[in-house]
């Protein structure tokens, strides 16, 4: 088809080229300007990252002429795969990083002399390192990719824009790094979970706005009646996570020309604010989000209809109106008041079953297609992830009681808790997701080896078995030992008799992780075979192991 | 197409679907499963009974109390108020009972001896260790090697005020940094350093002048540590001759130490912890094998 080269830039490219060239020239001010060392780096790199951004959008006019991309071929959705493929290998490295580091801070609670005496590799910069970089940075890109390639195909739609898609997730990579060095070098603001400083904070506001309105635009043009369910799941995600994010991070820098910034909230309103964020980054990020993931990769793989229609929005519009008011249950017994605890606690138990809706909509899938667990340990790996997430969220409500919560709370039971949820839920079903969706970006049967599949699949579960179990046993442990007294009324054991009572524990824990590690490092070479050595797809199915479609 | 509603039955379930189809996925048209809808409308009963009993939702100035009036600071409060008049009466006896009168009445020693141990492991344990063993930089405390004294009065004190603390009363002992203000030279620093050793069972270097070294010692340590070396404890000027140190137990250490003197610093306990239990960890650290 024979196209004419546009004159001028599209009114997409020119807004991105100036607004990247805007932001490369205020970065260089600022590095020029700063005493503030961190605040230097990051501008410095922010100026690199922008201008590269501005150079790609010029040097792509001039290399295709502007010609306009198609939105079909052949009477079929010219999917946009560039932005997926980069998200999905970025989320393959992010993770391994963010596990290895996961695996480093083990070690260091077991050797402290691994903290190595040094601020950069101390556990408390390293740990933040850790959790964001396997939620936001592994879990964010798993996110970013499945969400933009189910919204398309289930919208029977290409992604608009050529230019945002790319900008939301290069800009959000970009975000990540800054936020990591920041870590390392110091620069946080100490909520847990929301630890980047302002700039960091502004920039991610700005990648948001433009992934919520790629993910709206989507929609817009879908030419599907409805909107498949994994899509609600996606846009509540999407939403609330801004909402949060903005919410949490009401500061004000000190300085533009510095890191340091103070939030606005003062006090216990703080602190409620902030784990109304934390417990929403749970249920809306890790929750929500990987349910999107769910809906649309399992019934894919089962061949399977999701089981039910009614079940799927009860539980969508129970799940996302009830979670928003658990936070507190973080709280307790500390200054906030009672009855706001009390509020969070029973919210968590009407949350129960809204959750377990989607394990019964996921594990019910596969109801006519047990079968394929033996044969499938893809699909055997979302399967048990479903079965982690309806632990972890059996788990939860528990122990958002006030009575269990005197235990559990400060305690290695919540890591335990945590990990259930993070390595068997989100782990496995974003291992899932990558083990489908590699081979049908690159258009591939299948995976490079199932065998090695299998390999991940039982070294990885047995890491989870170990930590969760050791971080159950010492987080009770722990627990007891600090409530216990002798019979005159005197505490029954010092803090560092229960640090020495654990060490057991967190060398079982770290062999655990290591376990998990190498589980996905073999996933890293699996995949990376499919995209160099898998057998192709016969030319004709675009992707997804296509079935018929609609008539 | 797929705009219209092609309800099927699927094969495998019986169940119809919705007609709804995308990128070949459908669903089927279950009901809600029935337990769970039972589940879940119980655990909305239970949280309206939770309300209605404990405080919950937000007023405008206020909040609902709940029926039964339960406030969980007040219990806190009531507990605590509770825990302290149990211990108070034995509390009291402990607080004018003197030091000797403890260690020697079963039920006061007793108490005491579960008191010591219990903030000993929150307030001591830190820096002496879990076992009292103590750490380079902080002293053992199980065995008779005191440098301030190890009777029960002496180690009251020391709890009491700290050392070098920021208590009026506190034990202050500053040793002379012979070398940093060149009080010394090299040489005889070297020499008594070895003299030193050389008493306290440590192998001197060959070449040195042990004799010099014991002028050396007489003219500027003996003041304070002994003609004998034994220390003095009201100067907290430790005994040279024993068998551990707070910091290194050699040659160089005993060097570095005359060089620029390393000081320990102990909190004064008395005005941070109750006096009874100030009493108590004197008599428990009395009782770990050291007491005088």
């Amino acid at each position: 088809m024979a196209q004419t080269k546009a004159k001028y830039l599209t009114l997409e490219e020119g807004f991105f080229a100036v607004f990247l060239i805007v932001i490369a020239f205020v970065c260089l001010i600022i590095a020029g300007k700063t005493y503030d060392q961190v605040m230097a780096f990051h501008t410095a790199i922010g100026s690199l990252f922008a201008a590269g951004g501005a150079f790609i959008i010029f040097k792509n006019y001039f290399n295709d002429g502007g010609l306009a991309i198609p939105q079909e071929i052949d009477g079929k959705p010219n999917y946009n795969l560039g932005p997926i493929k980069f998200g999905a290998w970025a989320a393959v490295f992010w993770g391994i990083a963010g596990f290895t580091v996961g695996l480093i801070i083990a070690l260091q609670l077991a050797y402290p002399v691994l903290n190595f005496d040094l601020p950069w590799t101390s556990f408390g910069r390293l740990r933040p390192l850790h959790t964001s970089a396997v939620i936001f940075a592994f879990g964010g890109n798993v996110l970013l990719a499945t969400s933009f390639y189910v919204v398309q195909r289930t919208s029977r739609a290409r992604m608009p824009g050529r230019i945002a898609p790319w900008f939301v997730i290069l800009g959000y990579n970009a975000f990540i790094v800054i936020a990591g060095t920041g870590y390392l070098l110091g620069a946080t603001q100490s909520k847990e979970y929301a630890e980047p400083e302002w700039y960091a904070d502004l920039w991610l506001t700005i990648v948001w706005v433009a992934y919520l309105l790629v993910f709206l635009g989507t929609l817009w043009k879908r030419k599907e009646p409805h909107i498949y369910v994994a899509n609600w799941f996606y846009l509540a995600f999407i939403v609330t996570i801004a909402m949060l994010h903005i919410t949490n991070n009401l500061t004000v820098p000190v300085s533009i020309y510095g890191t340091k910034s103070y939030i606005v909230w003062a006090g216990v309103q703080d602190a409620m604010v902030q784990w109304w964020y934390g417990h929403n980054a749970v249920g809306f990020f890790l929750t929500a989000g990987f349910l999107a993931i769910m809906y649309y990769f399992v019934p894919k793989r089962a061949e399977r209809p999701v089981y039910s229609y009614r079940l799927s929005i009860v539980h969508f519009w129970a799940l996302i109106f009830l979670y928003i008011w658990a936070g507190p249950h973080h709280l307790h017994y500390t200054a906030l008041p009672q009855w706001a605890s009390t509020l969070g606690a029973t919210f968590s138990i009407i949350l129960w079953m809204p959750s377990w809706g989607g394990m019964i909509n996921g594990l019910m899938t596969l109801s006519g297609a047990w079968d394929k667990l033996r044969t499938d340990p893809v699909l055997r790996m979302m399967v048990v992830s479903i079965a982690f997430y309806g632990m972890s969220t059996f788990e939860g409500p528990l122990m958002s009681l006030r009575s269990v919560n005197s235990l559990s709370h400060y305690t290695d039971w919540t890591i335990g808790h945590v990990h259930s949820g993070a390595l068997g839920w989100v782990g496995y079903i974003s291992f899932g997701a990558l083990y489908c969706l590699i081979p049908w970006l690159w258009n591939k049967k299948q995976v490079y080896s199932l065998k090695l599949v299998n390999w991940h699949f039982w070294i990885s579960t047995i890491g989870i078995v170990l930590y969760i179990c050791a971080m159950w046993v010492s987080g009770i442990m722990q627990g007891l030992m600090w409530r216990a007294y002798d019979q005159l009324g005197f505490l029954e054991y010092s803090f560092i008799e229960t640090v020495e009572a654990m060490h057991p524990f967190y060398v079982i824990r770290a062999l655990g992780g290591a376990l998990f590690v190498v589980g996905a490092l073999i996933m890293a070479y699996n995949l990376w075979m499919t995209v160099r050595h898998g057998e192709a797809e016969e030319a004709d199915t675009v992707g997804a192991g296509a079935m018929a479609p609609a008539e | 197409m797929a705009d219209m509603h092609n309800k099927e039955v699927d094969k495998l379930s019986g169940v119809e679907t919705t007609g709804h189809e995308w990128d070949g996925l459908k669903e089927l048209n279950n009901p809600l499963p029935k337990w769970w809808l039972y589940i879940f409308y119980a655990t909305i009963v239970w949280a309206i009974g939770y309300w209605i009993v404990y405080p919950s939702w937000p007023l405008i100035s206020g909040y609902t109390a709940g029926v039964i009036g339960d406030s969980q600071r007040a219990n806190a409060l009531a507990a605590y108020q509770a825990d302290l008049e149990a211990r108070s009466q034995i509390g009291e006896k402990l607080i004018n009972a003197p030091l000797e009168e403890i260690r020697s009445t079963q039920s006061l020693l007793e108490f005491a001896l579960a008191n010591g141990e219990a903030a000993f492991g929150d307030n001591c344990a830190g820096c002496h260790g879990t076992g009292a063993e103590g750490f380079p930089g902080y002293p053992n405390l199980q065995d008779d090697n005191w440098i301030w004294g190890g009777s029960l009065d002496a180690i009251h004190t020391t709890l009491q005020y700290g050392i070098r603390s920021d208590h009026d009363e506190t034990r202050f002992g500053e040793m002379p940094a012979f070398g940093r203000d060149e009080i010394l030279d090299k040489e005889q620093i070297t020499q008594v350093a070895n003299y030193v050793g050389a008493q306290a069972g440590l192998e001197p270097a060959a070449d040195v002048d042990l004799a010099a070294g014991e002028t050396v010692y007489a003219d500027n340590c003996a003041a304070c540590h002994g003609d004998d070396l034994k220390g003095n404890r009201d100067l907290g000027a430790p005994n040279l001759l024993a068998n551990n140190y707070t910091f290194e137990r050699s040659i160089d250490g005993i060097a570095a130490q005359v060089i620029n003197p390393r000081y320990g610093v102990m909190p004064a306990w008395s005005p941070r912890l109750e006096p009874a239990t100030v009493k108590s960890l004197a008599v428990y650290v009395h009782s770990l094998g050291g007491g005088e």
